[in-house]
């Protein structure tokens, strides 16, 4: 059977292919090597010492989870970091120091991975003023809706431009919030000199869409309703298409 | 002259009661436009429903909690009486809560509602049929099923308060008066485009996770039929402007929240229940000529609208 003549040939041409594809992918940026290794300029960090070695993130450092979140998504908020309209010390320098090709090609590795499922929980009937409520319910009075009615069924996500909250950690969410929400001026009180207002630093919501929600949040109802999306969890069982997620 | 068309009339009107009646069997109410609820006193909040948590924990409860559910998960929860993607509260936003979303704590006090137009009277309950109809596209549930006892309770629980049969600031739409150089399908593709496909879709058919619709359908077969009141421009544009883009109410101009209803009601989708003789024209002629502004069976863009689609 070894002694077959057409077996080394065919073990040639394989190993030429896979050497072929390798080096595309090399010129075409390889997405794991980013993840791994990082990108070809050197400021480009490893991109797991920070979102962990699953993509899930790192609650400490507040660093999101990127895995399975949407391809276009991803490359998107590096376009934003790379022109400031998301501002962040740490990911800004690393964001500029992708190219294009990097971008695509670590978005879609990213992409590629498992994406958080929640399981399918009965109907909720929250608490008003609790997280859950913000959560399920919003503050309609505010023009608040709620939060899963863009973010999806248990903020699993909904397409390309309504990134899961689930799978993200408190920290994570807060920080978000607080980054839209800027704070105003204070005024001079009897301890210290007014303070400026410190405008938003993040700037990137489609159509103004997350900005003015977060704009009106309390700090305790912010805190709130990180806490409920954190605490969601994430089950390993299949998604269940065929099951309705009730509001 | 006008004593005798008066008398004859009012020997007429019995007749003309009965004859309603008999052609109407099912008695299903269809969705005219409401009446042009008053302004809101300047300095008045809006009535304020009663909250959830005061929902009471008896069975009087659990029917109003009931009714809840379905106005939000319809689909999931009575899908024999549903014929596309849509929930009640898709269009009734905050559970039905909503001022100029036509809530539901302005509507429960002002049925039975006699029109004069057809001298019909409808009960709360055909007018809710009649959203199962045309607004889902589906099957009425019965009068006295478990379905419409529970919306029932739900919007007579939300009406505590409401002196009945008083119109209350923020029923209906409040929908703005039609732009002087009128509407333009083009320019409403261009707002939709800009601040309503990316939650809507390209093509109208909204966004699901799984077997959940998250943004609801516009248009084709998952979305109101065009007997529906949303099929009407004014209608629509009186939604989309209060309600739309999605938690940015108030932001479009009158102009743009018209020119977008139109494009969206431009579009085909499921066709009018009613529809007489499968003609398209007579329908419009009975049903549609005298309904507030819509492009049932007008011909757009070399196309006559009112196919309908399945
Ligand atoms: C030094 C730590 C660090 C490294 C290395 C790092 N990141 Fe980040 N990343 C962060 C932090 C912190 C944030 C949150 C920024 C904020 O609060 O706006 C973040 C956010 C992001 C986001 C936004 C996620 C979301 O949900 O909006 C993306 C996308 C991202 N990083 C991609 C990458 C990629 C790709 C790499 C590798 C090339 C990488 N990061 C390397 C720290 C890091
Ligand atoms: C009207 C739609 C809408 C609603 C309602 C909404 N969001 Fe968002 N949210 C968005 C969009 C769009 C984005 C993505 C912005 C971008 O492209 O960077 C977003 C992003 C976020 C992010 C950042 C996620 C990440 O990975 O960086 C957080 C956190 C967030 N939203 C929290 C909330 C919370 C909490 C609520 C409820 C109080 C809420 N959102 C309600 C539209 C919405
Ligand atoms: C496609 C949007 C849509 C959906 C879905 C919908 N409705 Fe409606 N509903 C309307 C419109 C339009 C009106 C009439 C408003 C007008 O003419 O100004 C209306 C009117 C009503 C009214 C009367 C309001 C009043 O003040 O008299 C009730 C009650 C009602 N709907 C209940 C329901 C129920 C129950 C459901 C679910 C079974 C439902 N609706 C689903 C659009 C919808
Ligand atoms: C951020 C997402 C989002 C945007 C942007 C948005 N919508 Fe909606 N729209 C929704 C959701 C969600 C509902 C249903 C609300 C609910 O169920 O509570 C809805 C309901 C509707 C409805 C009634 C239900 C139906 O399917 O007929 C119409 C009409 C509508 N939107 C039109 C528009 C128009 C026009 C625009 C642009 C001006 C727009 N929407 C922008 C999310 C959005």
């Amino acid at each position: 059977m070894f002694t077959s003549p057409a077996r080394p040939l065919a073990l040639i041409l394989c190993l030429s292919a896979s050497l072929l594809t390798l080096s595309l992918q090399a010129r075409a940026a390889d997405g794991e090597a980013i993840i791994q290794k990082g990108g070809a300029n050197p400021a480009a960090m490893p991109c797991m010492s920070c979102h962990g070695a699953d993509g899930k993130g790192m609650a400490a450092g507040g660093f999101p989870r990127l895995a399975g979140l949407p391809e276009a998504y991803i490359a998107k908020q590096l376009a934003d970091f790379k022109a400031g309209r998301r501002q962040n010390p740490l990911m800004q320098p690393i964001s500029q120091a992708l190219d294009d090709a990097e971008v695509a090609a670590v978005a879609k590795a990213y992409a590629a991975l498992p994406r958080v499922q929640v399981k399918a929980g009965t109907l909720e009937r929250p608490r008003e003023g609790s997280g859950a409520w913000l959560a399920l319910r919003g503050a309609w009075d505010r023009n608040i809706p709620e939060c899963t009615l863009c973010h999806g069924p248990s903020g699993v996500g909904v397409g390309d431009a309504f990134p899961p909250l689930a799978g993200q950690s408190a920290e994570y969410i807060e920080a978000q919030l607080r980054a839209w929400r800027a704070s105003p001026a204070g005024p001079a009180g009897r301890k210290g000199k007014a303070l400026a207002a410190v405008p938003p630093t993040r700037r990137n919501d489609p159509n103004g869409l997350m900005q003015h929600i977060a704009a009106d949040l309390s700090e305790a109802e912010i805190k709130a309703v990180s806490a409920y999306f954190a605490g969601l969890g994430e089950t390993t069982e299949p998604f269940d298409a065929s099951q309705h997620r009730l509001r | 002259m006008k004593t005798t068309l008066r008398r004859l009339t009012a020997a007429l009107l019995p007749l003309m009661a009965a004859h309603a009646m008999a052609a109407d069997s099912t008695r299903l109410d269809d969705q005219t436009q409401l009446p042009k609820a008053p302004a809101r006193p300047s300095g008045k909040a809006y009535f304020q429903p009663p909250a959830e948590a005061d929902i009471p924990n008896n069975a009087y409860g659990d029917l109003v909690r009931r009714g809840q559910d379905l106005f939000m998960n319809t689909r999931a929860l009575a899908p024999e009486y549903v014929g596309n993607e849509m929930n009640c509260v898709n269009c009734h936003i905050d559970r039905g809560r909503k001022a100029n979303s036509a809530p539901l704590w302005a509507a429960y006090t002002m049925y039975p509602a006699f029109r004069k137009k057809n001298n019909k009277v409808n009960t709360f309950v055909e007018r809710m049929q009649g959203c199962f109809q045309f607004s889902m596209n589906g099957k009425a549930p019965a009068a006295d099923s478990e379905v419409l006892a529970a919306l029932t309770a739900y919007a007579y629980w939300m009406s505590s308060g409401v002196p009945i049969g008083k119109v209350q600031p923020g029923r209906g739409f409040d929908e703005p008066p039609p732009p002087k150089g009128g509407y333009d399908i083009a320019r409403g593709q261009r707002v939709y485009e800009k601040q309503c496909a990316i939650c809507h879709g390209d093509d109208g058919a909204g966004r699901k996770v799984g077997a959940t619709t998250v943004f609801p359908p516009l248009w084709g077969k998952d979305s109101y039929n065009w007997g529906a009141g949303m099929h009407r421009i004014n209608t629509a544009a009186g939604f989309i402007q209060h309600n739309m883009p999605l938690g940015r109410g108030e932001t479009l101009s009158d102009q743009e929240a018209w020119d977008v209803a139109a494009y969206i009601n431009a579009h085909e989708r499921p066709q009018d229940p009613r529809l007489v003789n499968g003609d398209i024209d007579e329908t419009r002629k009975r049903y549609h000529a005298d309904d507030g502004v819509n492009l049932y069976g007008v011909v757009v863009g070399g196309q006559k609208l009112g196919q309908g689609v399945k």
